[in-house]
C-alpha cells in the first residue's frame, strides 16, 4: 500500500564509513515488505531520495543509507525531531515463495541493508540461508552481529582487512546453494547473474517519481522495458538481461 | 458555473486544475493516492501510432528547482492506450480527457489524431509539437511557423475535435508560431513544453542523461513560461492553457491573470502527488483572499 508519511526522526548515527543508520518513529501502517523503498523529501532538493527498507516495526522505520552526494550529505545532518516527509510501500520486494533449499543472500556495500529485512522474514519462515556479505575495508563493514544474530555470516573485502580477501562471487564460487537474494553493485549484481542459478535481484536506477508515473527509471527485461520503480526494484534472475 | 469553473471551447470545466502530460501517467495510477475525480481534467502521456521504447537511460536529472528529462515518448501505441489504458481510467474517472499527441513525420501525427477523434471521454486532442527529446521528431516540428501551421491544417482536415497545438519555448519568436497556429485554425494552445537544457556531472565532465540534452522544467521554468503565456494573449483569441512550474494556487492565479484559461502541472506531481487536489482545495480560499468572485473573470487581467 502506497502513503505519504511524515516521520520524526528518532536519531540518526553513523554505522560505518559514510554509512548511517536513520530511525524514524511514525505509524508504519502500509505493509512493508523486504525489498521495498521509501522516497524521502530532503529540503532544498527538488527530487526525493529512494532508500530501501532495513528494519521495521509498528512504529518506527530503520534505514541504512551511504553519503554519495548532496542529497546523502544533507540526510546525515538531520537532527532527532527533525520531521521528513516520506512516500511509503513504493516498489515490488522480494519474493519468498520461490526460494527453496540452501538460499543465500549476497550483499554489496549498503546494498545489506534490505536484505537484513529479508533475513528477519526468512528466519521467521523457518528457511535455511546464509549471507555473503561484501565490502570494500574493515571500516566500511556494517550491521555484522545483527546479520550474525540470523544466519551465518561469509564477510569478503577487496582489500582482505576482514573475511576473505575477494568478492562475494568468489565466495559464492566455493559454495553449494540453491536459491540467492542479492542486493549491490551493478558489477557485482551482473557477476551473480551471470553464475545462471534462479535467484532475485534488487536494482538501483535513477528515479524521478519511484510510483510508476514518469518512466525515467526503466531497465531491460525479456518482456521489455521494465520500470524499477514499480516492477522493480527486484527483479527475478531469468527476466533480467544485462548488456 | 462555479466560482473555479472555466470553458475551453464549448467545454466547461469544474476546474482549471490539469496535470501534464507524461507527468500523470494515465491518470489512474493516481488513483492509488487520491480520488482523482477533483481534477478539472487529465491530459494523457504523449502517445504515437506504434509502441516506443523511450531512450536508455539515465532518463532523468535533477538540478536546482527542476528536473531534466529524456523519457522519449515511451509508450505503448495509441491501440494500446485506446483499449487498455483509457478503459482502466474510465474506472476511475468520471469526467473528459485531453490525449496528447506525438509522431515522427505528418502522417503518422494525423493517424494518431484521427483515432483519438473517435473516443468519446477525450475531449480534446493536444498536438506535441515541442518535444525536446526524440530525434527526428518533436520538437522540430514545433521551431517554424510554417510547419506548426503544416500540421495543424491537416489534423484540423481530419479530426472532429479541438485541436490546441503544445508548443516549444525554444523559438526565437513564440507569437509568430503561436499566430500561425491560430491561423490555420488551432482551437487553443498549449504554452509551453520543456526547456532544452543540460546537466554535466563535474566529477567527470560528462553529461548526466544519455541523450546529453532534455527537457527542463518544474518551479525553475515559472518565471518564463508565465511571460510567455502573457506575450501570446496579446495576440491570439483562442483559449491558452498555461503551463511551467506550477506549484500552487497562487501559481494558478498568476497564469490565469497572464492570460491562461486552465493551467496544467507537471514536474511537481513526481514529488508531490498530492500537488493537484491541494491546488484545487486551496484556490477557493485564495480567490476570497484576493476577492475574485471566479476565475474565468480574471483571465487576461494583467492587461487591463
Ligand atoms: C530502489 C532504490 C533503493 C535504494 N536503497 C538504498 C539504500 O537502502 N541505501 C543507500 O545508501 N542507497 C540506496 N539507494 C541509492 C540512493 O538512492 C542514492 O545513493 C541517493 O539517491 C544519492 O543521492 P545524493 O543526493 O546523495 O547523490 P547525488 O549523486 O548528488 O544525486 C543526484 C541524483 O541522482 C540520483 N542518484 C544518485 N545515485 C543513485 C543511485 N545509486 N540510485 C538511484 N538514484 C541515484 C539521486 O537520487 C539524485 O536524484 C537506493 C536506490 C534505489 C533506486
Ligand atoms: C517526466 C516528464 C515527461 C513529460 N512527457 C511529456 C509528454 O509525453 N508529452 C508532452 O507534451 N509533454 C511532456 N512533458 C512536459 C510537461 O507536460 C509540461 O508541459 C512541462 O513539464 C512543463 O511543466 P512543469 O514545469 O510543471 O513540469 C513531460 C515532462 C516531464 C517532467
Amino acid at each position: 500500500m502506497k502513503k505519504q508519511i511524515i516521520y520524526k526522526i528518532k536519531s540518526n548515527r553513523c554505522l560505518a564509513k559514510d554509512v548511517f543508520l536513520l530511525t524514524l518513529v511514525g505509524d508504519v501502517d502500509f505493509a512493508p515488505q523486504p525489498g521495498q523503498f521509501v522516497n524521502i523529501k530532503i529540503e532544498d532538493f527538488f527530487l526525493r531520495r529512494p532508500i530501501s527498507i532495513c528494519s521495521c516495526t509498528n512504529s518506527s522505520l530503520n534505514l541504512i543509507y551511504k553519503v554519495i552526494g548532496n542529497g546523502t550529505k544533507k540526510l546525515s545532518q538531520m537532527l532527532p525531531n527533525q520531521e521528513l516527509n516520506l512516500l511509503c510501500g513504493l516498489g515490488h520486494g522480494f519474493d519468498l515463495k520461490p526460494a527453496i533449499g540452501k538460499i543465500v543472500l549476497v550483499g554489496g556495500g549498503v546494498g545489506a541493508a534490505p536484505l537484513f529485512f529479508l533475513a528477519e522474514k526468512l528466519k521467521e519462515a523457518g528457511a535455511n540461508f546464509i549471507a555473503v556479505l561484501g565490502w570494500q575495508n574493515a571500516n566500511s563493514i556494517f550491521y555484522l552481529r545483527e546479520f550474525s544474530s540470523l544466519c551465518p555470516v561469509f564477510v569478503a573485502t577487496n582489500t582482505g582487512e576482514a573475511g576473505q580477501k575477494g568478492f562475494v562471487t568468489d565466495i559464492l564460487k566455493t559454495m553449494a546453494y540453491d536459491y540467492y537474494f542479492a542486493c549491490g553493485p551493478l558489477t557485482m549484481l551482473k557477476a551473480i547473474h551471470k553464475c545462471g542459478k534462479p535467484g532475485q535481484l534488487s536494482l538501483e536506477e535513477r528515479m524521478g517519481c519511484g510510483f510508476g508515473i514518469c518512466l525515467a527509471c526503466c531497465c531491460n527485461s525479456t518482456k521489455g522495458n521494465k520500470l524499477v520503480c514499480t516492477r522493480g526494484p527486484v527483479f527475478f534472475s531469468n527476466e533480467l538481461i544485462f548488456d | 458555473m462555479g466560482k473555479l469553473s472555466v470553458m475551453l471551447g464549448n467545454w466547461q470545466l469544474e476546474n482549471p486544475v490539469i496535470p501534464a502530460s507524461g507527468t500523470f501517467g494515465w491518470g489512474y495510477e493516481f488513483a492509488e493516492w487520491f480520488d482523482i475525480n477533483i481534477l478539472g481534467s487529465i491530459s494523457l502521456k504523449g502517445t504515437t501510432l506504434k509502441p516506443c521504447a523511450g531512450n536508455p537511460t539515465p532518463r532523468i536529472a535533477e538540478c536546482r528547482n527542476g528536473i531534466l528529462n529524456s523519457i522519449g515518448l515511451q509508450n505503448p501505441g495509441v491501440d494500446a492506450v485506446i483499449s487498455n489504458e483509457i478503459p482502466q481510467l474510465r474506472k476511475k474517472f468520471n469526467k473528459k480527457i485531453i490525449a496528447n499527441i506525438a509522431g515522427t513525420n505528418l502522417e503518422e501525427y494525423v493517424q494518431v489524431a484521427t483515432l483519438f477523434d473517435t473516443v468519446d471521454v477525450v475531449a480534446l486532442l493536444e498536438i506535441n509539437v515541442s518535444c525536446p527529446n526524440v530525434k527526428r521528431s518533436g520538437m522540430t516540428f514545433g521551431t517554424s511557423p510554417e510547419s506548426v501551421s503544416n500540421i495543424c491544417h491537416n489534423i484540423k482536415n481530419a479530426v472532429k475535435k479541438p485541436v490546441y497545438m503544445k508548443l516549444s519555448p525554444n523559438v526565437t519568436n513564440i507569437v509568430e508560431i503561436a499566430k500561425a497556429a491560430e491561423t490555420a485554425g488551432a482551437d487553443g494552445l498549449v504554452l509551453v513544453n520543456t526547456f532544452s537544457g543540460m546537466a554535466i556531472d563535474p566529477a567527470t565532465g560528462k553529461p548526466v542523461i544519455s541523450t546529453k540534452l532534455g527537457g527542463f522544467s518544474g518551479p525553475a521554468i515559472k518565471p518564463i513560461a508565465l511571460r510567455i503565456v502573457y506575450q501570446v494573449y496579446e495576440h491570439v483569441k483562442i483559449p491558452i492553457i498555461g503551463s511551467g512550474g506550477i506549484v500552487c494556487a497562487d501559481d494558478v492565479i498568476e497564469f490565469i491573470s497572464a492570460g491562461a484559461t486552465a493551467v496544467q502541472i507537471g514536474a511537481q506531481n513526481l514529488v508531490d502527488p498530492f500537488v493537484c487536489p491541494n491546488i484545487v482545495k486551496k484556490l477557493p480560499q485564495k480567490m476570497d483572499q484576493y476577492k475574485i468572485k471566479s476565475l474565468s473573470e480574471i483571465i487576461g487581467r494583467s492587461h487591463l
